[in-house]
């Protein structure tokens, strides 16, 4: 659930106001978003997805954490890479790569049957990537 | 009867779409391309809305390839119990394969393999979903967020003409359009169990087009849960595949295969713990696997899991007819309701037709959405065109029958303590694993029981006050009539079959190999559809390839 609108970070664009699809969060008096629903809340991280500033943070829990719990607690999860740890894996956000080009993954069984051209297993990076992976090769046919 | 007559926003349009995840996307751009003019409402937000905003999906992406696509057919022929259609699975593949293709043009980052190609076999939900929402806009569809449908709206001859709705960040006031035709494409129902990204899906569509007199399919197919951390609802089973399971004490249990899932359903029924530790995943393959899922990791990095290493401890959560199959029965190629000037697209529609008795999972449910979307957007701007004008306003009739009327005098406005007791109570019909996963005749009637009352409770319901608990106690009263056509329909099938497991009636039974249709609010009605399903024959080249006697037809890479 949705467990903190940091007010140091937020820069005021309602943006969580305007993508959350259940509708958690107010416009606030002060300019910052106020978390009006917590109940509404379905734990899809979109909100954190879309906060420009990775301001932030959906605890993994589907029911709320107490004050002092360590999910709340803004410098640790700061400390911790944790605030727009989404968005960094999702690759949103200026200079990043989109996530999505890196989205290959193992080749499991019961998916999707893969075209003739591709191999079983990709842990390749993109050509504009220059992380070096490994090519484990396999083909399907 | 009375009505708030003030009108927030009153629109008119060619085409109305309700809902939008990917079905209502694609519906609205298809609309578009023929020339209709389109407006799309979502409950939420269109891009983050929905079951693969938020999970993303892998898909039926298949080359032009006729052997491996007929292969694609016979595989999911067998899996889904031998009730779909195979004209319609053609289709399918082809219009997939051609709207992906497009999205790559659009500029969707798919990732390459080493060779430079490009794998269009999945996507990424955050991103696929605001590439669409571009697409959308730029195709001059008029978005309207958080902008929930509460009704259709009809001329005097019953014919869809629009619909009309709340504006939940302008004060709650109403909005109104009058369309040429409407694409329903609002999703299954999950019934507010809090699975990952379903809690928009609460059945509103299949509510609306019943209230005019549309059948369902395939409703007794509806008992599907996914596995997600006990603290959490993440229900992404992808990478479960390389999970073992173990129980309280770290010992070992036999979780393979269809067996294996049922044992584990089992044990939770019974409130014993399942754990789960993704070690049969390859050292090499862990930093892929996080890269193609961030959503599988997101959660368990939160709360400092490594799943590689750490078992941690599961649950089911159940997923309804987002996952299932059930949904508004369809009568033609362009996905008519059987309803005048109604279509339905994507997870309010039953996917029977290609996935049958199991559940579809992303891959199939992805792109049905996307398939369907691209037909009933073009029948609906097809149906517009040849209607002409719109009726006058003064005609529309609104549709919409529980809790949306006024309180008699001397009655009182539904209270928000009044619709939180009815989700309640159906919850507790349908969500747990011993009622909902393993189903007998006793348990069955038992709930009925429990829901037909409820139902007629909810059938007087007058009107709340406040524009939020208005849209609950239709979403409320959405989710009773949901689960009255899953179990009515559970009842009748007799047997089990994909997802439909009857403990009383383990076996597959030759004689239910036909769909079975539901319809009715007050009076439910359950009868085999006449449209019996379309096999792979014996004898053609399809079945040469699915038998497997057909390698020298296959494609070297």
């Amino acid at each position: 659930m949705i467990e903190l609108v940091s007010s140091q970070r937020c820069i005021g664009c309602d943006k969580c106001v305007h993508v959350c699809p259940t509708n958690v969060f107010d416009r606030g008096a002060d300019g910052i978003p106020v978390i009006a629903r917590q109940d509404d809340c379905q734990t899809c991280f979109m909100c954190e997805a879309y906060c420009p500033v990775d301001a932030l943070f959906v605890a993994p829990t589907t029911h709320p954490q107490p004050a002092d719990a360590p999910l709340r607690d803004e410098s640790r999860l700061a400390g911790s890479d944790l605030l727009g740890s989404y968005r960094a894996r999702i690759g949103w956000g200026r200079g990043r790569t989109p996530g999505a080009r890196f989205a290959v993954g193992p080749e499991l069984p019961g998916a999707t049957p893969a075209t003739p051209t591709t191999t079983t297993l990709t842990a390749t990076a993109p050509a504009d990537s220059a992380t070096p992976t490994p090519h484990p090769k396999g083909t399907t046919q | 009867m009375t009505r708030p007559t003030q009108t927030g926003l009153s629109l008119d349009t060619d085409v109305m779409v309700l809902g939008g995840g990917p079905a209502g996307a694609w519906a609205a751009i298809s609309a578009a391309e023929a020339g209709a003019r389109v407006v799309l409402a979502d409950k939420g937000y269109l891009g983050t809305s929905g079951a693969a905003a938020s999970g993303g999906n892998n898909l039926w992406y298949l080359p032009e390839d006729e052997s491996l696509r007929a292969r694609a057919v016979a595989d999911r022929e067998a899996l889904g119990g031998r009730l779909t259609d195979r004209r319609w699975m053609e289709r399918v593949q082809t219009e997939t394969y051609r709207q992906i293709n497009r999205l790559a043009e659009w500029g969707y980052p798919f990732p390459r393999d080493e060779h430079g190609n490009e794998r269009r076999s999945s996507l990424q939900g955050p991103e696929y979903m605001r590439r669409l929402r571009r697409k959308v806009h730029r195709s001059g569809v008029h978005i309207l967020d958080h902008h929930p449908a509460l009704e259709l709206l009809t001329d005097a001859d019953g014919t869809v003409s629009g619909a009309a709705g709340l504006r939940r960040q302008e004060g709650w006031t109403r909005w109104q359009a009058r369309a040429g035709a409407v694409v329903l494409a609002t999703g299954g129902c999950a019934f507010l169990s809090g699975a990952f990204g379903l809690n928009v899906d609460t059945g509103d569509g299949h509510l609306m087009a019943a209230e005019l007199g549309a059948e369902l399919s395939g409703m007794e197919f509806s008992s599907v849960y996914g596995r997600s951390p006990a603290f959490g609802n993440h229900t992404k089973g992808l990478m479960m595949q390389f999970a073992s399971y173990y129980d309280a004490s770290g010992r070992p249990l036999e979780a393979e295969g269809h067996k294996g899932a049922e044992l584990i359903a089992r044990r939770l029924a019974a409130g014993r713990p399942v754990h789960a530790r993704l070690d049969r995943a390859p050292t090499a393959l862990r930093q892929s696997m996080r890269q193609a899922q961030p959503n599988y990791f997101l959660p368990l990095d939160k709360a400092g899991v490594d799943p590689f290493d750490e078992a941690y401890p599961l649950r089911l959560v159940f997923e309804g007819t987002v996952r299932g199959t059930g949904g508004l029965r369809l009568l033609t190629p362009d996905c008519a309701t059987g309803v005048p000037g109604l279509y339905a697209a994507g997870d309010v529609a039953t996917r029977e037709l290609v996935t049958g008795a199991a559940s579809g999972g992303g891959s199939l449910n992805g792109a049905w959405a996307i398939s369907s979307g691209t037909w009933a957007g073009g029948g609906a701007a097809r149906f517009a065109r040849n209607r002409g004008a719109l009726p006058p306003r003064h005609n529309l009739r609104p549709a919409g029958t529980t809790a949306l009327r006024a309180a008699p005098p001397g009655g009182h406005p539904t209270t928000r303590a009044e619709v939180d007791e009815t989700v309640t109570t159906v919850q507790k019909e349908v969500l747990p694993l011993d009622r909902n996963y393993f189903r007998t005749a006793d348990r069955l009637h038992t709930s009925l029981r429990t829901l037909d009352t409820l139902w007629g409770r909810l059938a007087d319901q007058p009107a709340a006050t406040d524009g939020r608990t208005m849209l609950r106690a239709r979403e409320a009263a959405a989710m009773t009539a949901h689960a009255r056509w899953m179990y009515r329909a559970a009842l009748a099938r007799e047997e089990s079959r994909g997802v439909h497991r009857r403990d009383d009636r383990p076996g597959t039974a030759a004689r239910f190999e036909h769909r079975l249709m539901v319809s009715g609010l007050e009076q439910l009605d359950v009868r085999a559809d006449p449209v019996l399903p379309v096999l792979t024959a014996k004898g053609t080249r399809a079945a040469r390839i699915a038998a497997g006697d057909a390698s020298q037809e296959r494609r070297v890479s």
